[in-house]
Formats: structure tokens, C-alpha cells, sequence
């Protein structure tokens, strides 16, 4: 626990750190780049979860509709990644504390654990429901549980904000 | 506006929103999800208009796409309103960024109106592979900046004014 709390606070004290809690304007701009930046993630994922639970685009297939979307997803999350880092430097013992935030890290492992197993597994006779917009029942659930993660993950996101002190 | 405000803030309503912060911190959430529709939606329209993703035709895109970016504006009025009257003073009263945020706003819904009038009468304009290409792509980007840039003067409202 002692580690832990000094690499926490070795964060903080990085120059980069410093810089972040000493500019009036930093955290803001960095901050509104990661609400800019989910708000990618999260839309671009429900195009494609929106596609394997059946309620939209379903007349396209689905690797297709994947290819074309699912590479913004992730420099979207790219982006939202490198903007928390900093946020996250500038106060590491006080967010890693916040139940909400781990709430968060939490689910964000479980959509990714999820997004794993759906295409190691459920993708593997993908050529059967490609272009069908009945979609086996294992995709339809990786569709509604990626969904529910990362609105999941709006909500712990924004009250992160609320309860820190 | 600060008459409003004042008003606004002395009102039942508001004290009841301001009491129960996790009602606000929901309504957040909710106007953030539907940040994350209208920007994610004008994104998809704006990558088929610069050619960068071809399978669909700009008839398809627009069909899958502009409902969820009228629908998610919706949602954002009706979030944005009760967020207004839980905090009245933190928006209307001499807030640079809000005031800023409405008039880009008013600016990307008209930009989207035209686009719509645009696209029901002169598809061929967006279909095909015109001449005045350079001018649909700095469009597409100015169009997805510009509500980037909404997102961003909103997260600002909260800096500008700390009360």
C-alpha cells in the first residue's frame, strides 16, 4: 500500500503534473478533449452494437459495417485514453481512491473482456450471420453488455467529478 | 438574462433539482449520451461526404444517420433546459461559454437544416464526384469542428463561472 501511495504521489509531482494544476486553462482543455473524445467512443460503439442486437443498420453487413466504424472507436479511444492519463497524474491519490473512478476502470476492462471473447469465439463462424440481421444469440448479448458497459461508464465518468473533494 | 437568472434561482423547481445533486449529475450523463449520438452521427455523415468511407451511398448514410442527430438534439434541449433551471446562474448570468455554446449551437442546427434542404435537392451534388470537391470536404470538416467545438465551450460553463 505504501508503493502504491508513493508512485501515486510521484505522479504528482511530475513537472507535467505541476504544469496541469498550475495553468488556469490545462485541465479544462484536457478535460473537455476527453468528454469529446467518449462521446466518440461510446457513439461509434453503439453503431456497431446497435447493428448485432438488431435495431439499426441491419441490411449492412456486419465486418463491413465494423471496418468502416470501429477504427474512429479506437482513436477515439486513443484520445480518451491520453487524456485521462493527464487528468488522472494530476490528482493519481485522490482518483485512485474514488470508488467511482474504479467503478469505471472496472467496467471499461469488462467491455474490453467482452469485445475479446466476441471475436475469438462468437465472430468465428461469422461467414453464417455476416449479412443477416439475425444475429446468434451470443452476438446480440455482446452487443447489449458493450452497450451497458460503457453507458455504464458515462454515468461513474460524470460522478467521478461529483465526488471528489 | 441575470433578471431571468435571479428569478429562475428563487423558484421551487430549481432549489428542488439543487437539493437531489444526483438528479443533476444524472442529467449530465444523460445530455453527454446524447453528445455522444449527435457527434458520433455528424461524424458518419461527415467521413461519407469526404469519400473516406465509400461503402454506403450519401442517400443511405443521410437515412441511417440525420434522425439520431435531430433526435439526440432533442434530447440535448430537454436536458439542456432542466439543467438551465437547476442552475440558472451558473448559465445565464454573464457566462461567456454558454453564450458562446448557444450561438455556435444555433449556427451547427442551421448549418444541418441547409445540409437536409441540400441533400433533398441537389443530391446529385453529394452523391456523385463533383468539381467542387475541396469545398464539400472543408465543409464536412468545418461542419464536425464546429460541434466539437459546442462540446467544448459546454464543458468550459462549468470554469467560467464557479458558484
Amino acid at each position: 500500500m505504501d508503493f502504491t501511495a508513493g508512485i501515486l504521489k510521484w505522479l504528482e509531482t511530475t513537472p507535467l503534473s505541476i504544469f496541469i494544476l498550475e495553468s488556469e486553462w490545462a485541465f479544462p482543455t484536457i478535460e473537455s478533449v476527453h468528454v469529446i473524445a467518449i462521446a466518440l467512443v461510446v457513439g461509434t460503439i453503439s453503431i456497431v452494437d446497435l447493428r448485432l442486437l438488431g435495431f439499426a443498420s441491419t441490411k449492412r453487413g456486419f465486418t463491413e459495417l465494423s471496418r468502416e466504424v470501429l477504427p474512429w472507436t479506437w482513436l477515439a479511444f486513443m484520445a480518451a485514453l491520453i487524456a485521462g492519463l493527464l487528468m488522472f497524474i494530476s490528482h493519481a491519490t485522490e482518483y485512485f481512491g474514488n470508488t467511482a473512478f474504479r467503478i469505471k476502470l472496472v467496467l471499461i476492462l469488462l467491455a474490453g473482456l467482452n469485445m475479446i471473447y466476441f471475436h475469438l469465439f462468437t465472430c468465428r463462424n461469422i461467414s453464417e450471420w455476416d449479412h443477416s440481421s439475425a444475429v446468434p444469440r451470443a452476438g446480440r448479448i455482446a452487443g447489449g453488455i458493450s452497450l451497458a458497459c460503457w453507458i455504464a461508464v458515462v454515468g461513474f465518468g460524470r460522478w467521478i467529478g461529483f465526488s471528489m473533494s | 438574462m441575470q433578471a431571468l437568472a435571479q428569478w429562475l434561482g428563487s423558484t421551487q423547481i430549481s432549489h428542488s433539482i439543487q437539493r437531489a445533486i444526483w438528479f443533476i449529475a444524472l442529467l449530465q450523463a444523460v445530455h453527454i449520451l446524447a453528445i455522444a449520438m449527435v457527434l458520433s452521427s455528424v461524424a458518419m455523415v461527415e467521413l461519407r461526404i469526404l469519400g473516406i468511407t465509400r461503402s454506403q451511398t450519401m442517400t443511405d448514410t443521410a437515412r441511417r444517420f440525420m434522425p439520431w442527430i435531430w433526435t439526440g438534439l432533442v434530447v440535448l434541449a430537454l436536458t439542456g433546459a432542466v439543467l438551465i433551471v437547476a442552475e440558472p446562474k451558473r448559465t445565464l448570468d454573464n457566462n461567456l461559454a454558454f453564450d458562446i455554446k448557444m450561438l455556435m449551437l444555433a449556427t451547427a442546427i442551421a448549418v444541418t437544416l441547409g445540409f437536409q434542404a441540400s441533400l433533398s435537392r441537389n443530391l446529385a451534388l453529394w452523391e456523385k464526384r463533383p468539381r467542387n470537391r475541396k469545398l464539400l470536404s472543408a465543409f464536412a470538416v468545418f461542419t464536425l469542428l464546429l460541434w466539437c467545438a459546442i462540446a467544448f465551450a459546454g464543458r468550459w460553463i462549468a470554469y467560467v463561472r464557479v458558484d
